[in-house]
C-alpha cells in the first residue's frame, strides 16, 4: 500500500448492530482532489469521523501515509497531518479572525511551548496571505461570531490550510451559502488542490461537477462506484440510489 | 491583536503602574481613611476580601475563561487554610520551646503528634504546601475527569461530590483535625506574636495586597497570547481544538490546577485574618457564592473577578449588619438581576455600554465596525479584485 496517502481496507463501524460503514475499502493517491457523495445515511460523516480518529473501528483498518491510525486520539491524528473542517462552520467566535488563523497556524501545540511561544517571524505575513485567499482580510480584526455564515465556511477553509496539513477534509463545504459563495469557495478548493489532497463530502451535484476530477459514491456504507462525474452518474446503480432516494 | 510590540509594552507598563498605584493606595490611603472615619473593622474585612477575590480570580480562570464550572473550589480553599493553620497549631508561644502538640489534641489525649502533622512543622514545607496541595488535588481530579471528556453539568457535579467527600472526611476526624470545631488561628503564635495582634493583622493584610496583585498580574500573563486564545478556543468549540492538533485535556488539568492553587492562596490568607478554618469552608453554598462573586463582577474579565468579589462581600456585611435575615434574599435576588440583566457582569457592561456613553457625551462620531465594513465601497472592490485574480489562475 505504500505510495498511497490514504488507505482504507475493510473498513465497518458499527453502532449497537447498526453498520454505518460495511466492509469499505477506499484509497487516496497523494496529491488528488477526491469527492464522496451518496445520499442520506450513506455513511459519510461516519466515514470522515473514523479517519480523524473521532470513532474508532470495529474492523478493518485505516492507514495514513502507512500508518495505522487506530491507537492515536484526534489531536495526534490532527498533528500527524489530517486537517478537517466540519459540516458547519466551527470557528471559536469570540476570538478575532486573525487570532483564529493563528492557533490554526501555530505548529508548535503542545502546553510549554503554547505557554512560552517562540516568535515565528513570517507568522504574519502567513495569515495575511492566507485571509486574502479566503477573502477576510478586510475583517481579520473583528470577531469571527460577526461574520456571515459564508464568510465563518471561508474563514474554516482558511484554518484548515493554515494548519497546513497533507490531507484536507471537507464536509459539506457549500451547505447553506448562496450560488456565488458556492462559486467562491468551488474556486478556493481548486486553488487549494494544486498543494494539498483534499477529501470533499458533498450533496450540491453542481458543486461537484464544478470541482470534482474523481468521485466516489457512497451507499449504505460501502463504495457503490467510482469515476468521473460523467461516468458515475451514467452508472445505472447510482441513478436507481438517487432516484429510489428521492421518491420517499 | 493589530497594534505593534512596542505599543503593547507601553499598554503593559502602563497596566503594571496602574495595578502597582492601587496597591500601594490600598496599603496606606485606604485603611488611614477607614481608621479616619472610626470604621477600622473594614480594614479587617477588606483584607479578607481581597483574600477571596484571589480565589475568584481562579474561578475566573477556569470558569469565565475556560468555560469549565467548578462548584467545588471551596475544596481548594479549605485544604489551602488548614495547610496553613496547621503549621500554626504547632508554633510554639514565646517562652516555651520545642513541639508544641495542639491544644485539641492534649483534650482527646493524643500524646504523639499525628502522622499527618508531622510536614507542617516546617515553614518552608507549609508554604509550599498552601499552593501545592490543592494543585496536586486538582491535578489528579481534573486529569481523571477530563482525560475521560466529562464535561458540563457533569463536571460541576462530580467537583461537588468531591467537596463532599473532603466535607465528610474533615467532619468526622475529630482526633485528627478536629473535626467540625476546626482549628482555630488567632490564638496561634508566628514569630513569638501571637496571631491576631494588630501588627500581625497589618502584615497579613499587606501580605494579601501584594499577593493579590502578583495572581492578578499571573493569570493577565495566563490569558493573554496564544494561551489565553486556546483557553477561549476550548471555550468555544472543544472538539475543534482537538481536531486541530492540540490536546485540550492537559490545557484543562493545568488551568484547574492553577485556579486551586490560587484558591489555597487565598484560603490560607482568608483564615489568619478571621482567624479560624472549619469544614464549613467546604459548605457547598461557599463554593457557589465564588461562582456568583465571579459572575456579578463579569466573567472573563479578571478585573470583575476582583470587584465581583468585593461588591458582593461588603453589600452582604453592610446589609448583614441592618438587617440580619436579609443577605440570603438580597444574594438570590442580585444572581438573578445579573444572570437576566446583565449577563456580562458590571464590568461587561462598562466595556460595552460605557463607550457608548462616552460617545454620546462627546458625540464623536466612532465607526461601529461591522455594518460599516459590509457597505464599504473600497473593501467591496478589494474583495473582487481578489476573486477575479483568483479565476484568472
Amino acid at each position: 500500500m505504500s505510495g498511497k496517502l490514504l488507505a482504507i481496507e475493510n473498513l465497518t463501524v458499527s453502532f449497537d448492530g447498526f453498520k454505518a460503514l460495511n466492509n469499505l475499502t477506499f484509497s487516496m493517491d497523494p496529491g488528488e482532489l477526491r469527492v464522496i457523495i451518496g445520499p442520506n445515511g450513506a455513511g459519510k460523516t461516519t466515514f470522515l469521523d473514523t479517519i480523524t480518529g473521532k470513532t474508532k473501528p470495529t474492523q478493518g483498518t485505516v492507514h495514513f501515509k502507512g500508518q495505522n491510525l487506530a491507537k492515536f486520539k484526534e489531536h495526534t491524528i490532527a498533528k500527524m497531518g489530517i486537517g478537517r473542517k466540519f459540516q458547519t462552520p466551527r470557528v471559536y467566535l469570540n476570538l478575532s479572525v486573525r487570532e483564529n488563523m493563528g492557533l490554526a497556524y501555530n505548529q508548535q501545540k503542545s502546553l510549554l511551548k503554547t505557554l512560552f511561544p517562540k516568535s515565528n517571524g513570517g507568522e504574519k505575513d502567513d495569515i495575511a496571505q492566507l485571509l486574502e485567499i479566503v477573502g477576510l482580510l478586510g475583517k481579520a480584526n473583528s470577531p469571527a461570531s460577526l461574520l456571515a455564515h459564508g464568510e465563518k465556511q471561508r474563514l474554516e477553509i482558511g484554518m484548515l490550510v493554515a494548519q497546513s496539513p497533507d490531507l484536507l477534509l471537507v464536509d459539506e463545504p457549500v451547505a447553506g451559502l448562496t450560488d456565488e459563495e458556492t462559486e467562491k469557495v468551488g474556486n478556493l478548493l481548486i486553488q487549494l488542490a494544486k498543494k494539498h489532497s483534499i477529501l470533499v463530502i458533498e450533496h450540491d451535484m453542481e458543486f461537484v461537477r464544478q470541482i470534482a476530477q474523481k468521485v466516489t459514491v457512497l451507499h449504505e456504507g460501502s463504495v457503490l462506484c467510482e469515476g468521473t462525474m460523467d461516468e458515475v452518474q451514467s452508472d445505472r446503480r447510482v441513478i436507481d440510489v438517487y432516484l429510489g432516494n428521492q421518491e420517499d | 491583536m493589530n497594534t505593534t510590540p512596542r505599543r503593547n509594552r507601553s499598554r503593559l507598563l502602563i497596566e503594571t503602574l496602574i495595578v502597582v498605584a492601587i496597591a500601594i493606595a490600598m496599603m496606606t490611603v485606604v485603611p488611614g481613611l477607614l481608621n479616619a472615619v472610626g470604621q477600622s473593622f473594614r480594614v479587617g474585612l477588606l483584607g479578607r476580601f481581597m483574600a477571596l477575590a484571589i480565589a475568584a480570580l481562579g474561578i475566573d480562570l477556569i470558569w469565565g475563561y475556560t468555560g469549565i464550572l467548578s462548584l467545588g473550589h471551596g475544596l481548594f480553599f479549605a485544604l489551602g487554610g488548614y495547610a496553613f493553620s496547621m503549621f500554626l497549631q504547632l508554633q510554639p508561644p514565646p517562652g516555651a520551646t520545642g513541639l508544641q502538640l495542639p491544644d485539641f489534641l492534649v483534650l482527646y489525649g493524643v500524646t504523639d503528634l499525628p502522622w499527618l502533622w508531622k510536614p507542617f512543622e516546617s515553614l518552608p514545607f507549609t508554604t509550599i504546601a498552601i499552593v501545592l496541595l490543592p494543585t496536586i488535588v486538582a491535578a489528579i481530579l481534573g486529569y481523571l475527569v477530563f482525560r475521560n471528556r466529562i464535561r458540563g453539568v457533569y463536571f460541576s457535579i462530580l467537583t461537588q461530590a468531591a467537596l463532599i467527600v473532603f466535607f465528610n472526611f474533615f467532619n468526622g476526624q475529630q482526633k485528627l483535625i478536629n473535626g467540625t470545631n476546626g482549628l482555630k488561628t488567632d490564638t496561634t503564635y508566628l514569630f513569638g506574636q501571637v496571631m491576631s495582634s494588630p501588627t500581625m493583622q497589618a502584615n497579613f493584610y499587606y501580605l494579601t495586597i501584594v499577593l493579590l496583585a502578583l495572581a492578578y498580574g499571573f493569570c493577565r500573563w495566563l490569558t493573554s497570547g496564544r494561551f489565553g486564545q486556546l483557553l477561549i478556543a476550548i471555550r468555544d468549540d472543544e472538539p475543534r481544538v482537538r481536531f486541530t492538533g492540540y490536546d485540550p485535556t492537559v490545557f484543562k488539568v493545568l488551568v484547574f490546577a492553577v485556579s486551586a492553587g490560587l484558591a489555597g492562596i487565598a484560603g490560607a490568607l482568608y483564615t489568619v485574618q478571621s482567624g479560624i478554618i472549619t469544614p464549613k469552608a467546604m459548605d457547598i453554598a461557599f463554593s457557589i457564592e465564588m461562582v456568583i462573586w465571579v459572575a456579578v463582577g463579569g466573567r472573563g474579565t479578571l478585573v470583575g473577578a476582583v470587584l465581583g468579589t468585593l461588591i458582593v462581600n461588603f453589600a452582604r456585611s453592610l446589609l448583614s449588619e441592618q438587617y440580619p435575615a436579609f443577605w440570603l434574599f438580597f444574594q438570590g435576588a442580585l444572581f438573578l438581576a445579573v444572570v437576566t440583566v446583565l449577563p456580562d457582569g458590571f464590568v461587561g457592561w462598562f466595556k460595552t455600554n460605557i463607550p457608548e456613553l462616552v460617545r454620546q457625551l462627546t458625540s464623536k462620531t466612532k465607526i461601529s465596525t461591522y455594518p460599516s465594513l459590509e457597505n464599504n465601497p473600497d473593501l467591496d472592490y478589494e474583495r473582487q479584485v481578489v476573486s477575479d485574480r483568483k479565476s484568472d489562475r
